[in-house]
């Protein structure tokens, strides 16, 4: 037996003997979901149980190395915890943007010493983080953005405002992108860490057009800023900002840029009903779910391949941009049609029958796809600069 | 395996690229066309083929070939494509080989060995009508004396006019069965249409057609399964050939847009064309990573094969098609100019997505794939 496949064994054993059945069934709304932080309160004794094991394994970052707080697993056997996790249908023991943002972040750009104070808190879901970036003023022009930190010696003074920060209401600190020099556009801004809890910090969830409100408005008045919480260099922010946002369209494109990558037209024709020829009882709709379906067989290849390049180094750099965009753009389309197939039914807001308008919900969201994490006409002006490298891109 | 060309494959596609775009250069294509061509292939490039091992790349090496697979047939389809190339390598290597090396039998070992060594060129008789209906087959092959009598009439038969022997799907008692049909059979007429991407596709007429016994291809009614093979394997090859012809197009324009200057600008600063030209690099990388995937599960034997033929067909036929009109309208007037190559781009992307089922048919077959 190769090495692999031994760590396939004892992954295997181990998942049987801590991943709790309940831990196992599909997440069916948010507080499925295991964010951690301080005022976490855990929907049942099986969700704290199963990531206090991961916990201990250094599961909730396998791949990080151990000191702080991960198993330091390779990227094989990375991939083979995942696989096994997936085959029983485990579900993550801890999501957080710690994890995928900040993380990265700090184990490129952050001291030793850094790294080892942040990381472990994430690893064990001790503290929730959200992310500062966008302004009311600086959406797809992020680096315009105003919020100022002013130089007071040992520490800076915040003002400003942020907004769509995912969860800020409920996160215990904030990586921030800071202004920090009004003289350098792109090298006049800090990476800053602070506490949400700090003096000055106040937080306003926004209603989207879904009902829920997932983002917050978060506003600084005076906040202070100790000297030493920042990643990378001061003014060198940018560089952070930069390589997150490449980080986040990777990990978009290597997972559900194209949301549920599964026929819709054989879904519908269920519901739906067919013909004496044992088509879906609509032509048009079939023809349009087909066409889809066609599309999105042909990205989940495209997704294949892009990983297969990305991690062997193949890949173009900006390729990233290609597949959120691509991916995005169906992931709309999918929901379009996931409406047009449900009918009233669909429409429905609030009922029973319709899972508290779970479908009318999901399809406004997926509007944000192509929005948030740079939009479609932001991710192919980088395709017409980097990639086809068009003048004056 | 991964879904890239790995070391072996890139060494075949630097060879193959630099060998057609050097001595089948759209140019090439012009020069048969202006001289009213009656083979629709030049010979000597044929030759040239042969002397590269590629006809018998797909033809197993008890026969004379080189035993290599559909990713790799896919390599010199998308330099075929790239360079609009007249060649008979889709329809004779690729497609016969594959009915062929999947029936075995006499006429595996007639024919193969005549492929590989280039002397055999091979027609696919499928088609009746101006659409593909492979299921709708009414050509007829009764028992006669110690063979059969074919009836019937076949259409859109690449180089059938000069093939050596026509693969020819006919109806039997108890189902399909492929015959290899001679060249100088009795009763076989060839009538050779120039299409507008000036191949030559034949109408042909089978009228009272005798062949023995040993002309059918694998076994009598069984030939449904052996059909299947040459249409996963012409499809798969016709979606390769189109990302090149796509990519061929978009490279062209993309270049274009860095030379051609209006309101004192490249027209490749505004944000009109680069929003477009983008969009098109996205299509164009997906369809090319669905023909790759295709290839990769028709040479692994997979069961996932046939849904993706038909995905790979139906993407890389939308996203070729999107090239090359992209690539006329970019272009501008100089687009519509026969003096242009773009055009020449757009016509044989039409005549390839018509091939073996256009984008609409196999769209059809993705939706009965999943059971609607």
């Amino acid at each position: 037996m190769s090495e692999l496949d031994a760590f396939r064994t004892e992954v295997r054993e181990w998942l049987e003997a801590n991943c709790p059945p309940e831990m196992r069934e599909p997440i069916r709304d948010e507080d499925d979901v295991c964010w951690g932080g301080r005022n976490f309160k855990f929907k049942n004794d099986a969700q704290k149980a199963w990531l206090e094991a991961c916990v201990a394994k250094g599961y909730t970052v396998p791949d990080w190395p151990k000191p702080y707080g991960g198993a330091g697993l390779t990227p094989e056997q990375t991939k083979i915890l995942k696989q096994e996790m997936k085959r029983i249908k485990a579900r993550s023991p801890l999501d957080s943007f710690g994890i995928w943002m900040l993380g990265p972040a700090l184990l490129k750009f952050g001291t030793e010493e850094q790294k080892v104070h942040y990381l472990n808190p994430i690893a064990r879901g001790e503290i929730r983080w959200c992310q500062g970036y966008s302004e009311p003023g600086s959406g797809s022009d992020l680096v315009s953005l105003q919020t100022f930190g002013e130089d007071k010696g040992d520490h800076w003074v915040v003002n400003g405002s942020k907004i769509w920060t995912s969860y800020a209401d409920k996160a215990d600190w904030i990586f921030c992108l800071v202004r920090t020099d009004k003289t350098n556009k792109y090298q006049g801004i800090t990476f800053m860490l602070f506490d949400m809890e700090s003096p000055g910090v106040t937080t306003k969830p926004i209603l989207l057009i879904s009902g829920n409100s997932p983002f917050c408005e978060t506003f600084f008045d005076d906040v202070k800023v100790p000297k030493d919480q920042f990643v990378g260099e001061i003014n060198r922010g940018w560089d952070v900002a930069k390589y997150l946002l490449g980080h986040e369209r990777e990990m978009i494109s290597g997972g559900g840029a194209g949301g549920d990558m599964v026929s819709i037209g054989g879904a519908f024709a269920k519901a739906f009903g067919k013909n004496e020829a044992g088509e879906l009882d609509d032509p048009i709709l079939r023809a349009e779910m087909a066409a889809f379906d066609t599309d999105v067989f042909a990205y989940r290849a495209m997704g294949e391949r892009f990983m297969d390049m990305w991690k062997t180094g193949r890949a173009h750099p900006a390729s990233s941009n290609m597949m959120k965009y691509v991916g995005t753009e169906l992931n709309k389309r999918r929901h379009e049609l996931v409406m047009s197939g449900g009918g009233s039914d669909a429409l429905e807001w609030d009922s029973e029958e319709s899972k508290g308008g779970a479908r009318a919900r999901s399809w406004l969201r997926t509007k944000a796809n192509s929005i948030e994490g740079g939009t479609s006409e932001v991710m192919l002006n980088v395709i017409a600069k980097r990639i086809l490298d068009l003048p004056g891109a | 395996m991964p879904l890239y060309h790995n070391d072996d494959q890139t060494m075949l596609k630097d060879s193959v690229a630099p060998f057609v775009a050097e001595q089948a250069p759209v140019s090439h294509l012009r020069k048969l066309r202006d001289t009213a061509d009656a083979t629709g292939f030049s010979r000597d490039l044929w030759a040239q083929f042969t002397e590269m091992g590629l006809p018998g790349m797909l033809v197993p090496e008890a026969h004379g070939g080189l035993g290599m697979g559909h990713m790799e047939a896919g390599i010199v389809l998308e330099e075929i494509g790239r360079n609009l190339t007249p060649s008979p390598f889709l329809s004779t290597s690729v497609g016969a080989v594959a009915a062929l090396a999947k029936a075995g039998g006499t006429q595996a070992g007639r024919w193969l060995p005549a492929i590989a060594s280039g002397e055999a060129i091979i027609a696919l008789a499928i088609d009746e009508g101006a659409k593909h209906r492979p299921d709708r087959i009414a050509t007829t092959a009764t028992r006669a004396g110690n063979g059969f009598r074919l009836e019937g009439k076949k259409c859109f038969v690449l180089h059938g006019h000069v093939a050596d022997m026509s693969i020819v799907a006919a109806k039997t008692d108890g189902g399909i069965t492929l015959f290899a049909v001679p060249k100088d059979a009795k009763g076989v007429t060839a009538d050779p249409r120039r299409l507008v991407d000036s191949s030559l596709a034949s109408h042909v007429t089978l009228d009272g057609v005798e062949v023995d016994a040993d002309a059918v291809i694998g076994e009598v009614d069984a030939g449904g399964e052996i059909l299947d093979a040459l249409l996963a394997a012409t499809r798969t090859g016709a979606a390769a050939e189109m990302v090149g012809v796509g990519q061929g197009a978009m490279d062209m324009t993309v270049t274009y847009l860095k030379e051609r200057k209006q309101f004192g600008k490249l027209i490749g600063e505004f944000q009109g064309l680069q929003h477009r030209a983008a969009h098109l690099y996205g299509e164009m990388e997906v369809a090319r990573a669905t023909v790759m995937k295709a290839q990769q599960l028709l040479d692994e034997g997979s069961e996932g094969a046939k849904l993706m033929v038909s995905v790979a067909k139906a993407k890389a036929g939308r996203a070729a098609n999107l090239a090359v009109r992209e690539g006329v309208q970019m272009h501008g007037g100089i687009g519509m100019t026969d003096e242009y190559d773009i055009g020449l781009y757009m016509k044989r992307d039409r005549a390839l997505a018509e091939f073996m089922g256009d984008v609409h048919y196999h769209i059809d077959q993705v939706a009965r794939m999943n059971g609607y």
